[in-house]
């Protein structure tokens, strides 16, 4: 479980994130939605400890993350995969070395043993025989699931993911939510999500924070979204007339006035 | 201000490279790595340069001298002391400053853009520790060595071009090498050497790893960096100069 508590951030005269305070769940896919430029990233970055909070705690497991040492910090890092926006893969190395980096930093095991961890964590992404290639030769939905199985080859407590949809088709965005949502559940991690993509969050949203303007908005999961009444959360998350009467009718079904497919049908008129 | 910002953040970067590694093994990877990146990939351009410039050296120095009561020895040991004091360790090292500095950047601002360095730091590791200070161990280790070898085939050069054009006879070459040798300028190209390849690996280590942006400020801060690193190693060598020449 990761808690924050009135997190505070600012570059400049610019404030990203205002008194943000949230509980993520272990075991459940915790969403960070919002705009573009409302401070998901910043406040990811802050929980990742890669941007330091002006203010406020972040607490990992009971354990003030805030408090910790260099050292201390170091230690809980190991315990964290994330998988980027970009993937981040390291382009100079293959797949296997991508996969096998963090574990010849920070394992003594020997090549072989290293080479049956690479396997069944590619195995687990559904992606085999591509320990060769190179980062470059692999299509986008292929490089996140790299990412994914770099993410968590050290078995962490904690997986953080940024974007992990962006510049993937529909399809493939869905095959890596479940993918997220099924490694999450089966390895009992505290994941963070960082998603402006309405399919994941209706897909996978178990635990979802809305982020407006750096403030916290809303909170709640996927199926309280269809009830909720915050205008800047309906607008962001039904922002087409589509979306809308999707809403709509999910609320009508939810309240049992849709009984049939000819009820349905004069709805639809 | 804004140097001292920058001079600040560059010593900041620098003592931030002095931790415990994570792993001595992979640290001692990355050195060996970056030696033959630096190393054996510069020799190519080492050679040519070294070469060129002592024979270059040999046939304009006898151009100038036109009095004949100068012996044509004296070509050798102008030869052998400009390429030793000036032309081994800092054109040379100019040149590096090119091929080894934009490199440093480039790499370290892919790695800052595509968000491999805040993977690494997601990890637990030092990214200042893992990634820049192998590269500023392996140019200490390896741009005095290229200098030094660089001083032996400008002196080659020089012969090759005197033989080559019928300025003088090898003989008179080996001779003039010999006389008035000052072994103090060595020391002094060795140490010229040190204190470029500290210049060359760090200024373009700091503006790559705090790049900001695309691929457009990528390569601004590759040719920035190549521009500060060869303002500063003339700068430098002016200072070596004044301070270890002074008689």
């Amino acid at each position: 479980m990761i808690e924050f508590k009135n997190i505070k951030k600012s570059f400049g005269d610019k404030v990203v994130l205002d008194d943000v305070s949230h509980v993520m769940e272990t075991g459940k896919a915790n969403l960070i939605i919002g705009q573009s430029g409302s401070g998901k990233t910043v406040l990811q970055k802050c929980l990742v400890g890669l941007f330091e909070p002006d203010g406020g705690e972040i607490i990992y497991d009971g354990v003030s993350f805030t408090e910790m040492n260099v050292d201390q910090r170091k230690e809980l890092r190991q315990q964290i995969g994330m998988l980027f926006q970009g993937s981040a893969l390291f382009d100079s190395m293959t797949v296997q070395e991508n996969i096998m980096f963090p574990l010849d930093m920070f394992t003594k095991q020997n090549f072989s043993d290293k080479l049956i961890r690479v396997n069944e964590v590619l195995k687990r992404v559904n992606l085999e025989g591509v320990n060769k290639k190179y980062p470059a030769e692999l299509s986008g939905g292929m490089k996140k699931r790299v990412g994914i199985a770099r993410a968590i080859v050290l078995n962490p407590k904690y997986l953080f993911c940024d974007e992990p949809n962006s510049g993937l088709d529909p399809q493939t965005s869905m095959v890596i939510d479940k993918l997220i949502l099924d490694i999450t559940r089966e390895f009992n991690m505290t994941t963070v999500i960082n998603t402006h993509d309405m399919n994941s969050v209706m897909e996978i949203g178990e635990n979802i924070l809305y982020l407006y303007d750096g403030k916290k908005e809303w909170s709640g999961n996927k199926n309280d979204i269809i009830f909720s009444k915050s205008e800047r959360l309906n607008g962001f998350i039904f922002a087409s007339e589509f979306l809308q009467d999707a809403k709509d009718m999910r609320m009508l079904e939810a309240k049992g006035k849709i009984s049939n497919d000819r009820d349905m049908d004069e709805m639809l008129k | 201000m804004l140097l001292f910002n920058h001079f600040g953040r560059y010593l900041l970067m620098l003592k931030g490279m002095f931790t415990r590694p994570e792993n001595m093994r992979m640290y001692w990877k990355e050195l060996m790595h970056q030696c033959v990146e630096i190393g054996i990939g510069s020799l190519g351009i080492v050679v040519i340069i070294s070469v060129f410039m002592g024979a270059v050296s040999a046939v304009q120095t006898s151009y100038q001298l036109v009095s004949p009561l100068i012996p044509a020895s004296t070509i050798a040991q102008i030869v052998r002391d400009t390429v030793i004091l000036e032309f081994a360790p800092t054109v040379v090292c100019i040149v590096l400053a090119g091929v080894v500095g934009s490199k440093i950047a480039s790499e370290l601002g892919n790695m800052r853009v595509s968000e491999q360095i805040d993977a690494l730091e997601i990890m637990g590791i030092n990214t200042k520790a893992f990634l820049i200070m192998p590269k500023i161990a392996a140019c200490l280790i390896t741009i005095p060595l290229l200098v030094i070898l660089s001083m032996g085939l400008g002196i080659i050069g020089g012969r090759l071009a005197g033989v080559a054009t019928g300025i003088l006879s090898t003989d008179t070459y080996d001779a003039g090498l010999l006389l008035n040798f000052v072994p103090y300028n060595v020391f002094f190209a060795l140490v010229k050497a040190y204190t470029f390849s500290f210049i060359i690996s760090t200024i373009p280590s700091y503006y790559g790893y705090f790049v900001k942006g695309g691929a457009l400020e990528i390569g601004r801060s590759s040719t920035k960096s190549v521009v500060v690193s060869c303002v500063m190693i003339l700068f430098a060598d002016y200072i070596l100069a004044a301070l270890l020449l002074d008689k």
